[in-house]
């Protein structure tokens, strides 16, 4: 018998961290162990995560491929799926199908400062790169993290927020809306733009990483070609609907850019070149 | 392979026919009680039809099943296991009588199910199809396979492909090791040919498909597409009348522990096909539908996977229900 491409692999779920109230972290590992041996993935790859019953959602690797034995995922409950994976306890069973698509190109960043910039619940697309460039740290110069959230409860991954305003290594911005902010809060209050133009990191020598809602996009891109970067040095990912993961069921493409397969990570450069269909 | 050309006369036809239906599955156009042609699987020979235009439905269900079982599952709450479809079971068949577009649709379909990494679930319904054509001695205004490179007589995709004469026997061009494996399994059937001329209707041709693909580069922002959608109901009829369209949906069924995840034939034309969850849809309106529906077709395809997404059947334009003439936009298209 041949491959089934459509077949996900079977995954128990070691560990569940609550993120915010209707945000989730599942940390999955392969029942099989020959699968796990044969699994890899790079940064910015994304997978088909199922619920047996309930169907297929498409989401990125959260976790960096330099943590080996398990992959993570962070999902917002909203659709059908969501809403099944968030029903399930550890030790349940998740399908994934991956890993599928394109890669940041952090090798071509080596020698780089590297500013991320992340909108709520765009966090997760982007965990994986940062984590994978912080584990290859000395291979970078400044890290900036800057990320935002509506209010504090909002934050994903607080407890590694803590992790990297606490390393001397990084920088990190983190900010929430005006309004969102808790009495203890020690970050910025503001909108990301705002906060970003306010720190002005130099864009020399540097990338930019960028993933938030569409409106956080249209008020940052602004701010980055003001100080200084180029459309070919700002990095994000398209998320269109999928089902394939692979190029055939026809959903995701942007013309005739497949989110898929030529995605999901684009330069800025690339993504002006397509047509408004994302 | 070389090819060859051989004579069938009309009874040899039938005593082809019975041996292969009595051995095989055979899928063969009838004409139904409702008037419709439809294929079916094993009907007597005095039933099937050599005289139909179009079927309503293409024969792409042959290696891409309207409804398919992608595998099956067995759901508990900590375990959970997956049985694979065992697609050495799926039998082999003979498509017979269907015509040149159609047969050559299977083409288009293999440049995406097979682009890139290879579905198995379609490769293998391929591997295990025969397919003997038959060339069009009759057409309608709908039809316009001349303008997508194709013709009355096109051998694309057929193994067999068999040709009318005016005395009612039929050339056949073996074009397939397979085809051939056919013929030498039932020689005494096969003629030498006498070099007649074989009866085939005219289809007139409505544009130049390579103008449209070059036209389409750039016609992205056209007022084009709002104006030539707007009667446009979004029902879908011609994504599941279409031999090349592929689009497809993912869905599981669940019985109890038991169920099935399928895949099932979906259209671009649906408003829902791209809707994210968050209630964002980068195909908000009908207009940017049609033109994904177009665009794909005709340059998309032609792009990403070497291959026109169009055979010319016509069934689009007959089996819309407000009448939205494909081959006509098509024609506008190349002069915009």
């Amino acid at each position: 018998m041949s491959e089934n491409i459509y077949k996900p692999y079977l995954m128990e779920i070691e560990q569940i961290v609550e993120e915010t109230p209707d945000v989730r972290t599942f940390r999955l590992k392969f029942k099989n162990t020959a699968e796990a041996e044969k699994f890899s993935f790079k940064a910015g790859q994304f997978g088909e995560y199922s619920v047996l019953g309930e169907g297929e959602s498409t989401f990125c690797v959260a976790s960096p491929p330099t943590r080996n034995g398990y992959i993570e995922c962070t999902f917002r409950k909203a659709g059908r799926v969501t809403k099944g994976l968030a029903n399930l306890e550890v030790g349940d069973t998740v399908g994934f199908r991956g890993p599928y698509g394109n890669t940041f190109p952090i090798e071509e960043w080596e020698g780089k400062n590297l500013l991320y910039i992340a909108g709520g619940i765009a966090l997760p697309p982007m965990r994986c790169v940062i984590w994978n460039t912080i584990d290859l740290r000395e291979k970078y110069k400044d890290i900036t993290i800057v990320y935002g959230a509506r209010s504090v409860s909002d934050l994903v991954y607080k407890h590694e927020l803590k992790d990297w305003a606490e390393r001397p290594d990084i920088k990190l911005i983190t900010t929430v809306d005006p309004g969102g902010q808790t009495p203890d809060w020690k970050g910025e209050v503001g909108f990301v733009p705002m906060v970003l133009e306010k720190a002005a990191p130099s864009s020399e020598n540097a990338i930019a990483i960028l993933c938030g809602p569409p409106v956080m996009i249209k008020f940052t891109m602004p701010v980055l070609k003001k100080l200084g970067f180029l459309d070919k040095d700002i990095y994000t990912t398209l998320e269109n609907r999928m089902k394939c993961g692979f190029g055939k069921c026809g959903r995701c493409n942007v013309g005739k850019v497949f989110v898929c397969k030529d995605g999901p990570v684009f330069s800025y450069e690339q993504i002006l070149a397509l047509p408004e269909e994302y | 392979m070389e090819t060859s050309r051989k004579l069938i006369r009309k009874q040899s036809l039938e005593k082809l026919y019975n041996q292969l239906s009595a051995t095989r599955k055979v899928y063969a156009p009838v004409i139904a009680d409702d008037k419709q042609v439809e294929f079916k699987y094993n009907p007597g020979f005095a039933e099937v039809t050599f005289e139909h235009i179009r079927s309503t439905l293409s024969v792409k269900n042959i290696a891409f099943p309207k409804v398919e079982n992608l595998f099956l599952y067995s759901n508990g709450k900590t375990e959970s296991t997956i049985t694979d479809i065992d697609l050495n079971k799926i039998p082999e068949v003979v498509l017979w009588g269907s015509h040149p577009c159609d047969n050559a649709a299977f083409d288009a379909l293999r440049s995406i199910f097979e682009w890139d990494i290879k579905d198995e679930f379609f490769s293998k319904r391929m591997e295990k199809l025969v397919v003997i054509g038959l060339s069009c001695h009759l057409s309608d205004a709908y039809c316009f396979c001349t303008s997508v490179g194709l013709a009355p007589n096109s051998s694309k995709g057929s193994d067999i492909l068999l040709s009318p004469l005016h005395n009612g026997d039929y050339q056949a061009d073996i074009l397939t090791e397979k085809g051939a494996s056919i013929v030498n399994s039932f020689s005494e059937l096969f003629e030498s040919t006498s070099g007649e001329e074989v009866v085939l209707t005219t289809v007139k041709q409505k544009f130049d498909h390579e103008k449209v693909t070059s036209k389409l580069n750039g016609a992205f922002e056209h007022p084009f597409w709002v104006e030539n959608s707007l009667r446009c109901i979004g029902c879908g009829a011609c994504a599941y009348v279409c031999p090349t369209c592929a689009c497809f949906d993912i869905q599981d069924e669940t019985r109890g522990k038991n169920g099935k995840r399928y895949r099932s034939w979906d259209s671009c034309g649906f408003s829902m096909f791209t809707l994210h969850t968050s209630g964002h849809n980068p195909r908000n309106v009908q207009s940017a539908r049609w033109r994904q529906r177009i665009m794909h077709k005709f340059s998309y395809m032609p792009d990403r996977n070497q291959s026109l997404g169009c055979v010319g059947c016509g069934r689009c334009s007959s089996g819309c229900p407000v009448d939205m003439n494909i081959a006509e936009q098509l024609e506008a298209l190349q002069n915009i």
